[in-house]
């Protein structure tokens, strides 16, 4: 059993090519997202040796994650989150300050990668993310049209490929009733420049101008849309696009890189894919789009042992070692020493324009959860924009009443 | 019974007359990559902390979550009867309201599907019986498959098949001679498909149930009938449905229970925007990114007393031939 230990060790030292110190004396358990560049992370972590460093990486990690964090000591030892995540760990106390942490095992970390909440650092972020632009240059030209900057371009742009009849629904967007029609909501709402809640409060902000115009331009792009579109999430609308049935669309950064090297993607969708900076909309100059991270957390409920294993195996994760021609374009990684591919610029164009942040706030997961489940009734035009936007604001305010935001 | 049935029950009915405490809230100066710091607001753990300490099952709401807009919504359905004028305008913005809506496709889901499920697998009860002997078993086999396949998978399925790009989807479409119809574009075609989907998944269960009664069926009964000349409808109708009453009472009971419950073809079919159920208002309230454990809890106890209502004429029905049985 002890050689085989050491042979295996042995192995993964020869493999990695370089004396690795990632030496653990208690376990690891990690939770988080399942996409390429979390697996990416994960993997490199699991290479520690001394203790076991177990993983579960599933799309299903914010319904466990908070569960899998309480409880004394915890079934994980770190959350792998997003700035929408963060807060319900935050919200129930479950993750710990990394400080003394950072400042005994920190180096090489740098300063724009610490999560800071009113001095404590909570967590160490790792990649950025943004929706942007993707399209289809070849669709484009074969229209004779630019490539749009703002959604009314794109709205003339969709109505320019199906009058040549090049396609019938050329636009594609993950407007799925619940999460994801709500995060579409989020990015033109913000984009005709609103804001969630009123200043300082946990008051609901939505039933605005700016709503209404979000609300009417959801519409009128999802006229270009496939009819079936409250049932299309990201993996739903990337299928189509890879299927050359979408010409246009506003996608998740981090799926840039794997748009086109999936298995059964159209040639003519692989010479013509093309990604651009977010779109802005209504003449505002904050493009309609939120800006992301992801990072990892470390859990309180956990013996500090644990905790500083935890905190070693992670940073083992992100160092920039890690970094290769596989992983690089995986994610707009923020780690030290990253050269950005072609796949991150749509990312980066979304950080140098100043997307909004996607908002940290305790309560914002409440207004989120509403939004997905009142604005479908819009989209199918069962009710005014207006009426949509009283429902939404009285469901966030029962549900926030419920959790003592308000009273 | 105590441990698994009662305890759990208080605990939920608990769960639901108490609620999170306020939030203590404070504004820090938080740091984020590419963005830099800004000013946000966020939870004061300590002061937090110590309210949790002094009461850790939260503040006392009474039936407030009972009553509020998520559920029962009273103040809204007082007002809503107060500004409408008309029963028809009442009733087309109580659908507004998501319990109201829920309740709408779940009534209707339970009314078809129950019915329909029972005769059906009668019929194909006795199809089956009727069969020869060597043909039986395969029949059988195969006339149970909807249930021995996952409900997730087999509504997964379906609704694969009536994406517009799928085999019954691309079909509706040619037959509609419209490229942009869609079944799951439309809220009553989504039911449509819905309730099908229900009467596939279930029918092999009442079959197998009714199967079984069959084969107690008297013989000399049946004879006597067929030599008084009665028609075959008439021996179904006459002896057969009677002899199986007591299964029909068995099977209508356990099929009110699960669709008043009807929840994995609403995920299967990813129908959130048409159908709603209770089911899947719980499955909202804890998938979330905050969970709202009290709002979950009290849906749950709204689902018990649901189906109790639905079940007590049946049940009333079955205490009242136990009693004169005896």
């Amino acid at each position: 059993m002890f050689f085989r230990k050491v042979a295996l060790s042995s192995a993964f030292a020869l493999m990695a090519g370089n004396a690795f110190a990632c030496e653990i004396s208690a376990r690891v358990s990690i939770v988080g997202n399942e996409f390429a560049a979390i697996q990416a992370v994960g993997a490199v972590a699991q290479e520690c040796t001394g203790a076991p460093v177990e993983s579960n990486l599933t799309s299903e990690h914010q319904t466990i994650n908070v569960a899998g964090l309480s409880g004394n000591p915890s079934e994980y030892t770190t959350a792998i989150v997003a700035n929408s995540s963060i807060v319900a760990l935050m919200n129930e106390d479950v993750i710990r300050p990394l400080n003394d942490l950072v400042a005994k095992h920190g180096e090489g970390l740098q300063e724009t990668q610490l999560i800071k909440i009113g001095g404590d650092i909570m967590a160490v972020a790792f990649m950025a993310n943004a929706q942007h632009l993707m399209f289809r240059k070849d669709i484009l030209e074969q229209a004779g049209v630019e490539v749009p900057t703002t959604y009314e371009e794109m709205l003339e742009v969709a109505e320019a490929i199906r009058s040549q009849g090049i396609m019938q629904n050329p636009v594609g967007g993950a407007y799925k009733a619940g999460w994801n029609l709500a995060q579409e909501f989020n990015n033109m709402f913000l984009g005709y420049g609103g804001t969630h809640f009123k200043a300082g409060s946990a008051e609901p902000n939505v039933n605005s101008e700016a709503g209404i115009n979000a609300l009417n331009m959801m519409k009128a792009l999802s006229e270009y849309m496939n009819p079936d579109f409250l049932t299309h999430d990201s993996n739903a609308t990337n299928a189509e696009y890879r299927a050359g049935n979408v010409a246009i669309m506003n996608m998740w950064g981090s799926r840039a890189s794997q748009q086109t090297t999936t298995e059964g993607v159209l040639e003519e969708v692989v010479a013509g894919h093309a990604i651009a900076a977010p779109l802005t909309v209504g003449g505002g100059t904050t493009p309609a789009s939120t800006l992301w991270w992801d990072g990892w957390t470390v859990g309180k409920n956990i013996s500090d042992a644990e905790a500083e294993a935890t905190f070693i195996a992670m940073k083992h994760g992100i160092r920039p070692e890690m970094l290769n021609e596989e992983t690089s374009p995986l994610a707009v990684w923020l780690i030290d020493g990253y050269q950005p591919t072609d796949a991150a610029q749509g990312v980066f164009a979304a950080a140098q324009m100043g997307t909004t942040p996607y908002p940290m706030l305790p309560y914002v997961g409440l207004l989120h959860s509403a939004l997905g489940n009142e604005l479908a009734d819009f989209m199918q035009g069962k009710e005014s924009a207006e009426q949509a936007l009283v429902d939404v604001e009285a469901a966030y305010r029962a549900a926030a009443i419920e959790k003592g935001f308000l009273q | 019974m105590l441990l698994f049935i009662a305890l759990p029950i208080v605990s939920v009915v608990t769960q639901s007359i108490f609620a999170p405490h306020p939030a203590v809230l404070i504004e820090v100066e938080s740091c984020t990559p590419l963005v830099g710091c800004t000013t946000e607001t966020t939870i004061d753990q300590e002061a937090t902390a110590v309210l949790r300490a002094e009461k850790p099952l939260g503040r006392f709401v009474g039936l407030d979550i009972y009553f509020d807009r998520g559920h029962l919504a009273v103040n809204e359905v007082g007002a809503l009867w107060a500004t409408t004028d008309s029963l028809g305008a009442f009733f087309s913005e109580l659908g507004n309201l998501p319990f109201y809506r829920a309740m709408a496709f779940t009534m209707t889901f339970v009314a078809v599907v129950t019915p329909l499920t029972i005769v059906l697998g009668l019929i194909i009860a006795l199809a089956i019986n009727s069969l020869h002997r060597h043909l039986k078993g395969l029949m059988i086999f195969f006339s149970l498959l909807p249930m021995i396949v996952t409900p997730l998978i087999g509504s997964l399925i379906l609704f694969w098949m009536v994406d517009s790009r799928g085999v019954i989807g691309s079909a509706l479409v040619a037959l509609a001679g419209d490229p942009d119809f869609s079944l799951k574009a439309s809220t009553g075609l989504m039911w449509v498909a819905l309730i099908v989907y229900g009467i596939w998944h279930a029918a092999p269960f009442a079959f197998v149930v009714f199967y079984a009664g069959l084969q107690t069926l008297p013989k000399d009964q049946l004879e006597a009938a067929q030599i008084d000349g009665a028609t075959r409808w008439q021996q179904v109708k006459f002896v057969v449905v009677p002899h199986l009453m007591p299964l029909v009472t068995f099977v209508a009971l356990i099929q009110l229970m699960d669709n008043f419950k009807v929840f994995e073809p609403i995920i299967g079919f990813n129908a959130a925007a048409h159908a709603q159920s209770l089911s899947s208002f719980i499955f909202n309230d804890l998938g979330g990114e905050t969970r709202q454990l009290s709002s979950a809890s009290a849906t749950s106890v709204i689902t018990i007393i649901g189906v109790a209502i639905l079940l007590s004429p049946v049940l009333v029905r079955t205490w009242r031939d136990f009693k004169g049985a005896r």
